[in-house]
This record gives structure tokens, sequence and C-alpha cells, in this order.
């Protein structure tokens, strides 16, 4: 069993804790993830790995309510344990020798690309971030950003806090203006990431899109992470999980992948739903 | 007097129609009745050709002989000085070309029912043994195993039974590895699994789950954390695919996904929070054990019809006879000598957003005719033109293969693989690093489970042998 340590809501719709695993919270670096599952009948999720504390021998995740498994985490509190964390798995984000970054990410994604963000502040690089949500209530990680970020941008789709519109605006603004970074790291949404790509496209700035597919065992051995890059004309398989979770942003069919990432729709809403009841039932 | 009966006894089994709709065991195993007669047709030869077809060595007439008096666990006792899974290798190993092939009787009639026997003896013991097993005197030594499949759990049991502190390192949360994620409930339930595990545990293995070595902790550190020899059995990697088109689209999945979501996830039961495609028309690509086995899942998870699409004919098959043969009585039907050549998905032109978009509608296929012999004696399959057809299917099950996980390769210097990614060994098990030992799929790419214990046992020993020096 693993302890949740500290559990708190950034928005309402999302949850950080901090959980007890000495040996991931040892290894792990920023892009990596870890799989868990809540209790003995669970799921295996996969969630990226939002911060350690080696010291402390913790490891902060941060998701979203989205689904049954996410929900059932939710409820858990400080003190409480979930069942299995594994971890650290995939590969870390490529950091060496970049200077100049722009950090995309969107939603809940912005905590995956907080600490890609602090460790190239650490390492002297000069970070710039867009950091995109539905609306001033889905806002998270603000002043955490800011203190690694030279310029930082909110931006919101309602325009209730920041600018309004979406994070490919400032993005292009700041390639207009000639901004010459090394590196563009995108995490959010697929259609954001792709649009972020397309973007960037026109003034050959290299992007790297972290990827979260469904998974299962997260070592290499279900495939059902696999997803399709076109390098130089021709179409690869990859798995996230080991080759992954970080790709070149260019050669990724973000089409396919978003198509691959609606495969369970159906029973995710029915899980879903099931699972309210049940805490519903709990709670009267 | 032996039992001069040609035919051996017939495994009792479940009503093919039933069977084919439940996930309950298909074979239900003998009776004590059953198990005495067939161990009475055993000559007791001298010469125990049968033991050579035993990549375990369990020394078969002597157990044999023990069931004939009665001594059911007397006759578990001598299994396990040489198998630490006999509940496992009695139902899953292929019997009929290791043990069985050999025996005397199958010259004239049928060979004795050795695995039969077997796995009576085995499930008697789980049932009846009230004392746990005795725990070896500990002899000062530590040993770390990585993952808890049959070549790791073997190597561990061997290595505890010496005296040995033995840790497993498994990365799912459950030990038995494709025990318990692959070869599906009603070949093997995960209880006898389990049970098979516990003894292990009662004999002074630890097991250590949610543990990725090459990520989690490296070979390296293993040495550092005063672990004097290392085994690794981490099994079979990424799933292969054809490389056709559409096998990205939703309703294709690895074999191994497939499985796993079924047996390792649960997803055959209702309660299930890990979803799987059930229904509909299914194919499954491949003609191995595994092929097999995800078409009898398939067939249980509620499909109408389920194929086997197979580009060799019956005879190459690569699966048991036995699994084919279970297969073709649940209603499996076998599309042989044909070979996808692109996977179709469901369009709508009119709605983009129609959630059907993107998932497998069927498959076009061609049909093969045998030509010369391969390098390996098998007839090499060749397209013939002009004979495309298309199958209508919701679900398609790829299995073809698999090739050895990268993970610990990459983590591990001085560890090298060969061109296909296994593990380079010596006829011992030893890799070309000091004290570290391989053996399994790791090592040879898919094979079974048997194999992977032999190697797991050949490691044991010369691991004993380094040690004690």
């Amino acid at each position: 069993m693993y302890k949740i340590v500290t559990r708190k809501n950034l928005n309402p719709t999302v949850v950080q804790m901090e959980i007890e695993a000495p040996l991931v919270a040892r290894k792990a670096k920023a892009g990596q993830f870890i799989i868990l599952r809540v209790d003995e009948e669970g799921e295996r999720i996969p969630l990226t790995v939002a911060g350690v504390d080696r010291d402390a021998g913790t490891v902060k995740i941060i998701f979203q309510i989205v689904g049954a498994t996410t929900t059932l985490l939710s409820h858990k509190q400080a003190g409480d344990a979930i069942r299995d964390f594994v971890g650290p798995l995939g590969k870390p984000t490529a950091l060496d020798g970049l200077r100049r970054v722009c950090i995309v990410g969107g939603g809940v994604g912005c905590a995956i690309a907080l600490p890609i963000a602090e460790a190239l502040h650490e390492m002297g690089a000069e970070v710039t971030s867009i950091i995109g949500f539905r609306n001033r209530d889905l806002l998270i990680l603000e002043n955490e950003f800011r203190a690694v970020s030279s310029k930082l941008c909110v931006m919101t789709d309602d325009g209730s806090y920041g600018e309004k519109g979406n994070v490919t605006v400032p993005l292009k603004a700041l390639l207009d203006a000639g901004e010459p970074f090394d590196e563009i790291i995108t995490i959010g949404p697929l259609i954001m990431m792709k649009f972020v790509t397309l973007t960037a496209k026109p003034y050959g700035v290299p992007v790297t899109a972290s990827m979260n597919p469904i998974m299962i065992d997260g070592t290499g051995m279900c495939g059902g992470c696999r997803l399709t890059l076109n390098v130089n004309g021709k179409r690869v398989t990859k798995f996230a999980c080991v080759d992954g979770p970080d790709f070149n942003a260019y050669e990724i069919d973000f089409d396919e992948a978003m198509s691959r990432g609606r495969a369970y729709q159906d029973f995710e809403r029915h899980a879903y739903e099931s699972i309210c009841n049940l805490l519903n039932k709990e709670v009267r | 007097m032996p039992n001069m009966s040609l035919k051996r006894n017939p495994m009792p089994a479940q009503d093919a129609k039933v069977r084919s709709r439940n996930f309950d065991e298909v074979a239900l195993g003998y009776t004590e009745e059953m198990a005495i007669d067939e161990a009475a047709r055993c000559l007791g030869c001298k010469t125990m050709p049968c033991v050579d077809g035993c990549p375990v060595k369990i020394h078969i007439p002597a157990f044999i002989a023990k069931i004939r008096e009665g001594d059911f666990e007397g006759a578990y006792q001598i299994i396990t000085e040489s198998s630490s899974l006999p509940a496992v290798c009695g139902r899953v190993c292929p019997q009929e070309t290791q043990c069985e092939a050999r025996c005397v009787r199958g010259i004239k009639g049928e060979s004795v029912g050795i695995g039969r026997l077997e796995r009576f003896v085995a499930d008697y013991h789980n049932t009846f043994a009230t004392l746990p097993p005795v725990k070896p005197t500990p002899n000062g030594h530590k040993v770390a195993v990585v993952g808890a499949g049959p070549s790791g759990l073997t190597c561990a049991g061997d290595l505890a039974k010496r005296g040995y502190a033995v840790t497993v390192y498994e990365a799912l949360h459950v030990a038995g590895g494709v025990l318990v994620y692959g070869i599906p409930e009603f070949r093997l339930p995960k209880r006898i699994v389990a049970k098979e595990v516990e003894t292990l545990e009662a004999l002074g293995v630890k097991i250590e789950t949610n543990v990725v070595i090459g990520k989690t902790l490296t070979v390296d550190e293993l040495f550092d954390m005063g672990f004097e020899a290392v085994f690794i059995g981490s099994g079979a990697g990424l799933p292969s695919f054809m490389g056709i088109p559409g096998e990205s689209l939703k309703g294709v999945y690895s074999a191994n996904e497939f499985l796993t979501r079924s047996n390792l996830m649960k997803a055959y039961r209702t309660d299930a929070q890990t979803p799987i495609m059930k229904g509909g028309r299914v194919a499954v690509v491949g003609g191995g054990n595994v092929a097999m086995d995800a078409a009898r899942t398939a067939l249980r998870l509620g499909a109408e019809k389920v194929y086997i699409v197979y580009r060799r004919s019956l005879d190459e098959l690569p699966a048991r006879r036995e699994e084919v043969e279970h297969a073709m009585e649940e209603g499996i039907e076998f599309c042989l000598l044909s070979n996808p050549v692109e996977i179709l998905g469901f369009e709508n032109p009119d709605d983009p957003r129609d959630a059907r978009c993107g998932s497998v509608r069927g498959m076009r296929c061609v049909k093969m005719e045998l030509g010369e012999p391969d390098a390996k004696g098998r007839r090499r399959p060749i397209a013939i033109e002009g004979s495309e057809f298309e199958m209508e299917l919701n679900t398609v099950v790829m299995s073809i293969g698999t090739s050895p996980n990268p993970l610990i390769k990459s983590t591990t210097e001085g560890l090298e693989t060969n061109e296909r990614g296994g593990i380079i060994v010596n006829e011992a098990g030893l890799t070309t690093r000091h004290a570290v030992y391989a053996g399994g799929d790791a090592v040879t790419g898919a094979a079974t489970v048997i194999s992977a214990m032999g190697a797991g046992k050949t490691a044991a020993r010369a691991i004993d042998e380094y040690l004690s020096k």
C-alpha cells in the first residue's frame, strides 16, 4: 500500500496528492509517469509525475476528475492509502542543451508541464510559459509557473482570466516577434497539441509533445499505448510507455491518437456514472 | 500387473457448448480412481525415457509409482524435488511433445497421461495438504530475481530450497507473469497460480510487486543492495504487428493487450473497471497457443463469431494439438492459408463525428499457397495473386509474437543481446555480465512456460555453483 501524505484541490475538478513511494521519488525525472491502482479491483491508470520530494520520499500527482478511477481516487483523503503505485516509467523529457524554451500547457496538462519548466529554470534556461484553461475557475499553478518563467501568458477560452483565446494566439505572436526558441514543449489535450504543432511549423522551431494514451502495464508489454509517427514519409509504430511519452510533435499522427483515445468512451461514461451513484449512496 | 489398456483414461471436461460461454476451467481433472488406474499403465521403465523429455527432469516413474500405491502426497513430494510449479505444469506443459512423446506405451497405443497425473497430484496436495513446506536453513547468500513469471518463480523456488534468501521483483501488481496476464482462467485458474506463489512464499521467497527493474531499480543497484547474483526473467516484450494499414484502428488489439485486459484486469467479469471490446465478429491473426487463448477468450466474452486467420495450413499450426481441438470443438472457425493485407475502418463522410468512425469494420486478406520449405523446414506461404477477399469484423487481435523487453538491456551496461533483442546467455544461463543470469522469453523470445521454467532451473543450479565456491 502507498500512503497519501497530502491532498488538496487545485480547483473543483483537479486534485493534487503527494504519495509516499520512496523508490519512485528517488528516480523520477520531469516527463516520466507512474501507474496506479486505487484498490484491489481497480484499473491501472497512468499519471505523469508532477514533482518529487526526494528527502520525504514522496511523489506528487495532479489529476483531473474525469472518470471512474479518478473519481474514486479523489475521494481518498490524506492518511488513506492506495493499492499500487509503480514507476518511474517512460523516458524523462530531454532537456540537455536547451537554453530558450517555450512551454505550452493546457488544462491539467500544466501540472505535467510545470516540473519541466522548473527543471529548465534550474539549469539556467530561459523559460517562456503559455498556459491555457477553459475559464478562471479551472486555472491552476499560475504562481508556480510565474516563479520559473521569464514570461508567462495565461489564456482562458472565455476571457474570464488572463487573455481570451487559445494558447496558439500568444505562441504565434511570440514566433512572429522573432523569439529565438530552441524548442517548444507542449502538454495538454491532443487537439491543443496538434494546433500548437501546426502553429509552430512555419517557423521551423522543434516541438516536443508529451503523449498520454490509454495504457495497461506501462512497461512495454501490452502495446495498447501505440501511436503512429510519420518519419520521412514512412509510418512507424511506437509505444508511448517505453519509446515516449515525449515525441517529435511534427511526426505524430494526432488524429489517429484522438480516435484511439475515444475507444472506450461509452464504457467510461457508464463506469463513471455507476461509481458516482455508488459514492452518492455512501454519502447518504 | 500393469494396466495394459492401449487407451489412456480420458480427461473429464466441460461440454464444449457450455464451456464456450463461461470462464470456468475446461479440463476438470482425474478422480482418485482414474489416477490410480492411469498410473497402473506406467511400466516403470528402468531407462526412464520420459524423464529425458522433461525440461525440469521430474522423476516421473517414481511419482507415478506413488500414485499407484495411493500415496498422493508422496507423489507430490517427488514432483516438487524437481518442479516448483506442479499444478501449473500439469495444465499448460506440452507433454505430448515432451515426456509423453518418449513414453514406451506410446509406441503401441497411447502414452501414459503423465501431465494429467501431475495435475492430479498437485491439485490433491493443494486441496488436502495441511503442513507448510519445511523452510530450509539459510545459507547466508542473497539472490535477486527479476520477474515473477515461470522462469523467475522456478529459479526463486529452486534457490530458496537450497537456503538462499531470494527476493523476486515484479513490475505488475501481482506475481505470476504470463500465468496471470496471458493464460486465461479457463485453462489455468488464477487461484492455482496464487496457491503456487503462496507455497514459494512459505519457503521464504520474498516477492516485491510494483518494482520495474531497469526503471525503479537497476541491475547494478541490486548488487549495491547486497545481492550476490541476479536472475533476469523479464519475459516477453513489445507485441509485434504486421505493418499493414489499419492496425491502429479502434478494435485492433495485440494478443497481449486483449488477454491482459481479460485476465489480469478481469475484464471478463461484468463488474470490471477495465473495458474490453466484447461481442460482434472477431478475428485472431496467428496460429500459436496465444492465438488459441485469445480466440477462445473472445468467444467467452460473447463474440458471435470467432475466426483464427493463419497463413499456413492446419499441419503447420504451431499451437498444441489439444488447444486447436478444443478451439474447434467450441466453434472457432479456422480461416487457413489466409493472410491479412489491410484492416478496414468504418468511415462516414456525411458525419465525421459518427462515434463508429475509426473503428474496425473488416479485414482484407489474401489466399496463400505453400511453397518450398524455409530454413526452419516449414513450407513458405506465398500469396495467390487476385485471391483477395474481405471479412466483416468488429475486432482484430494480432497474435504474431513479441520481441524481448528493452527496459533492462537499455539500463544495464555490459548486458549483450542478439539481433532480435534476446539476452545472450551461455548454456548455464550466464549473461555477458558477471553474476547476472537470464532465462525464459527475455532470452528466447516467445516460447513455452515449461522451457522458461527449465531455463530458471538451469540458472538456479549455475547460481548455486557460483555462490558455493
